[in-house]
């Protein structure tokens, strides 16, 4: 009889639906390699402590689902293995939706090479205060088309909390970014609508960006509207070397060397900084050594945004901060909007102006006010004259997206 | 009765636990699940004495893996042959099976003494392109199993000064496989090209080129007859060879297959494999793109000269998960491969 107890005890040992924390790692990790096309990986509830990073690679049409961002959470906290806490390559048409991820050592989930990618009600976060030791994406698509991150929450990354990079046809929607060092960044991206967001207490609420050495050249045709963009006043955390490092804390939107950006509708509010900076990259002060590479914004088209802020001077924190203060001397009576005036020779008309296509255009926004810092001319004949931008620009269509 | 009614416990107990498991348990997997189950060895398996057809090999440099030693071999399929090529990984055919087993000695100064097996890679190339399994071997080496969810086990050993090492070993998934096998999206081999494989072996008749080798017995076809026009790679280890080409050797098998303009690395737009000759894409005062706390708060991938202001001397040395570069199967520091690239970047005139 004894024996009989002993074994019933095992076999209920056995049974136990919180069996070891590896075992689970080690089931979900051999679902992600063996799922068939087509097929639907459900994480289940619970919190699950994963140790080495999560991959899939070469699927087509598999979504990975939780209970809900309360009820199935993966913590990488105990990470020994892998950068990213998952990655997601070369496959099409994947979804991911309804669970949290927390703690990863580098990125948070990471999708390349991926044709259809939608994260859905995902919450992806470091937990604990803002730190430089946390990892850089939160959500991290990059050299994916047909790109949809839907009512997804980022919180805590030492770069962007939702990083687009390298990638064409995106929306992102319905989102909340808070804590991290950049809110939201499309990086090197084609036809992305950025709209209905809330960005609010990171360092810079939404980075449009154009870098050089990519393999992905050139972005644009951005559209940023109907987001709240509020109080991105958070001390920036990002390790240096990396460019958002350079954002300085107060920075409501960043155009940074992207074409063909429209940003309208939007509650830009007491980003202590600027509400809209358009900048060429020459004001990053790297080097340019990529000859494929075009450093200049133009065709940017600002409307329609209510623009508040409370008086006062720029934080004083930062290179930027210190053109500000020494040199644009706008005291208190800071400028909404500025942009770095320098312009590409190349493409101004035989007046020295830019063609009506390729201007910055900001008109009819609430409380709008508008600096050229003249950075070419080391800030030399600064002008707040809103009369040169006084125009619009075509709008740009929507990103089209194929729905997998 | 008594025996009835345990019988009877065992069924439930054994129902229950079946029943209990509320984990759906993920597909059966279409691949042989023992190594043993191919027939690439002869005799005792673990002596890994390769069967008819399966030719041993080595490369001049390879990718550290926490200072695992590894067996090489590849069976092609019969009447069957390698187009040679000069600078890229061998076109091997569809049948071919890369086979690379990774063990510890368990005492280095004295090999003798025996050596554990840990795990064989097998890349076997099928009609849909190449597929990578991991075998991971059982305590007593009498065969080993499939796991495509990789593993973790402890290993100890003692290293060339007679000193005590350990590690927790980890076997790559899958998929982590790919993650460096990886060419334009589909699973490639990457050690086996012409420039590595330009080098000696002890085979059992004699010692000889493997390349010439390979083309004598008709596995490669199209071979220079004359061997100094056979491309290169030396081994980033021998100090007698020139400092720069035994840089760019480490960084070509180490970070190369990742970095590369075809590889799972490209974002980062760093290409450290042998036929970049663009300085900025070879990393000289290239800034770094999505490097988080990678970047170290360093400003530029390679500072010449400089070697503490350079990311990839930072990421080399870091065992931060976060950090490290590699990403996978490394989790002790190459001593030997940083000093390397130090004496490198520090032998570069200043700008």
């Amino acid at each position: 009889m004894k024996t009989i107890v002993i074994y019933l005890c095992i076999s209920f040992l056995l049974t136990d639906p919180l069996f070891a924390q590896s075992d689970i790692e080690k089931r979900i990790q051999t679902q992600l390699i063996l799922a068939e096309d087509g097929s639907t990986i459900d994480l289940g509830e619970g919190i699950f402590h994963i140790t080495k990073s999560l991959s899939m690679d070469g699927k087509k049409k598999v979504t990975i689902k939780g209970r809900g961002i309360n009820k199935t959470i993966l913590t990488f906290k105990s990470q020994v293995a892998g950068a990213e806490g998952i990655k997601i390559t070369n496959s099409e048409n994947i979804v991911l939706h309804d669970f949290t991820v927390q703690d990863s050592k580098g990125d948070l989930i990471k999708a390349m090479h991926v044709n259809g990618i939608r994260f859905e009600r995902i919450k992806a976060e470091w937990t604990g205060k803002p730190s430089k030791t946390n990892g850089s994406y939160a959500l991290y698509p990059v050299q994916c088309q047909q790109v949809m991150i839907d009512s997804c929450i980022a919180i805590g990354a030492s770069d962007a909390g939702i990083y687009v990079g390298q990638s064409s046809h995106i929306i992102v929607k319905n989102c909340t970014a808070t804590q991290n060092v950049a809110g939201i960044e499309i990086e090197n991206s084609l036809y992305a609508d950025v709209y209905n967001n809330v960005t609010i207490d990171n360092t810079g609420g939404i980075l449009v960006f154009d870098l050089p050495d990519l393999v992905q050249k050139r972005g644009g045709y951005v559209r940023v509207y109907n987001n709240l963009i509020k109080e991105n006043n958070l001390a920036n955390f990002a390790p240096k070397g990396n460019i958002v490092a350079k954002v300085p804390k107060g920075s409501g939107v960043i155009v940074l060397a992207t074409n063909h950006v429209e940003i309208f509708d939007n509650q830009i509010i007491n980003n202590r900084t600027a509400g809209v900076s358009i900048i060429s990259y020459f004001l990053t002060e790297n080097k340019i050594t990529d000859k494929d590479y075009y450093p200049y914004p133009y065709a940017v088209n600002i409307h329609d945004n209510v623009f508040e802020r409370k008086p006062g001077r720029v934080p004083f924190k930062g290179r930027f901060a210190k053109i500000y203060w020494f040199k644009l001397k706008f005291g208190r009576d800071v400028p909404h909007i500025v942009y770095d005036g320098i312009v590409d020779k190349e493409i101004l008309d035989t007046h020295g102006q830019p063609k009506p296509e390729n201007k910055i255009c900001i008109r009819n926004n609430k409380n709008q006010s508008v600096a050229n810092m003249d950075a070419e001319n080391g800030f030399k004949n600064v002008s707040r004259d809103p009369k040169p931008f006084d125009c619009t620009l075509e709008k740009i269509k929507a990103a089209e997206m194929k729905q997998p | 009765m008594k025996k009835l009614f345990f019988i009877l416990f065992l069924f439930v107990g054994l129902f229950l636990s079946i029943s209990w498991k509320k984990v759906p348990m993920p597909p059966a997997n279409p691949f042989k699940e023992k190594l043993s189950d191919y027939g690439f060895f002869t005799g005792k398996i673990s002596e890994q004495q390769p069967a008819d057809g399966v030719m041993p090999y080595v490369l001049n440099a390879s990718l550290f893996s926490d200072y695992a030693y590894k067996l090489r071999f590849v069976r092609l399929p019969q009447n069957s042959f390698i187009p040679y090529n000069l600078d890229s990984v061998l076109q091997f055919p569809v049948g071919t099976a890369i086979i690379k087993t990774f063990y510890y000695p368990l005492d280095e100064r004295n090999t003798k003494k025996g050596r554990r097996l840990i795990e064989t890679r097998l890349l076997l190339h099928e009609q849909q392109g190449w597929v990578s399994l991991p075998y991971i071997w059982d305590d007593k080496q009498t065969d080993a199993k499939l796991e495509v969810a990789g593993g973790n086990t402890h290993v100890t050993w003692r290293d060339e000064k007679g000193q005590k090492r350990e590690l927790e070993y980890l076997i790559p998934n899958m998929n982590q496989c790919k993650g460096c096998h990886e060419r334009h999206g589909a699973m490639s081999p990457i050690g086996p090209s012409a420039r590595q494989l330009n080098g000696n072996y002890p085979y059992e008749q004699r010692k000889d080129n493997q390349l010439l080798h390979w083309a004598r017995v008709q596995w490669l076809k199209g071979v220079p007859q004359d061997i100094t026009q056979l491309p290169f790679e030396g081994d980033y280890a021998d100090a007698t060879v020139d400092l720069n080409d035994r840089a760019r050797a480490y960084l070509d098998i180490n970070c190369g297959h990742c970095h590369n303009k075809a590889g799972p690395a490209q974002s980062s737009g760093l290409f450290l494999d042998w036929n970049t000759s663009d300085s900025t894409a070879y990393g000289f005062y290239k800034t770094p793109v999505a490097a988080g706390r990678g970047s170290g708060n360093l400003k530029f991938d390679i500072v010449p000269g400089k070697p503490n202001e350079s990311i990839l001397i930072y990421r080399m040395e870091s065992l931060d998960p976060g950090i490290m570069m590699p990403e996978l199967s490394r989790s002790l520091q190459h001593t030997e491969g940083v000093k390397l690239i130090r004496d490198w970047i520090k032998s570069m005139k200043q700008e």
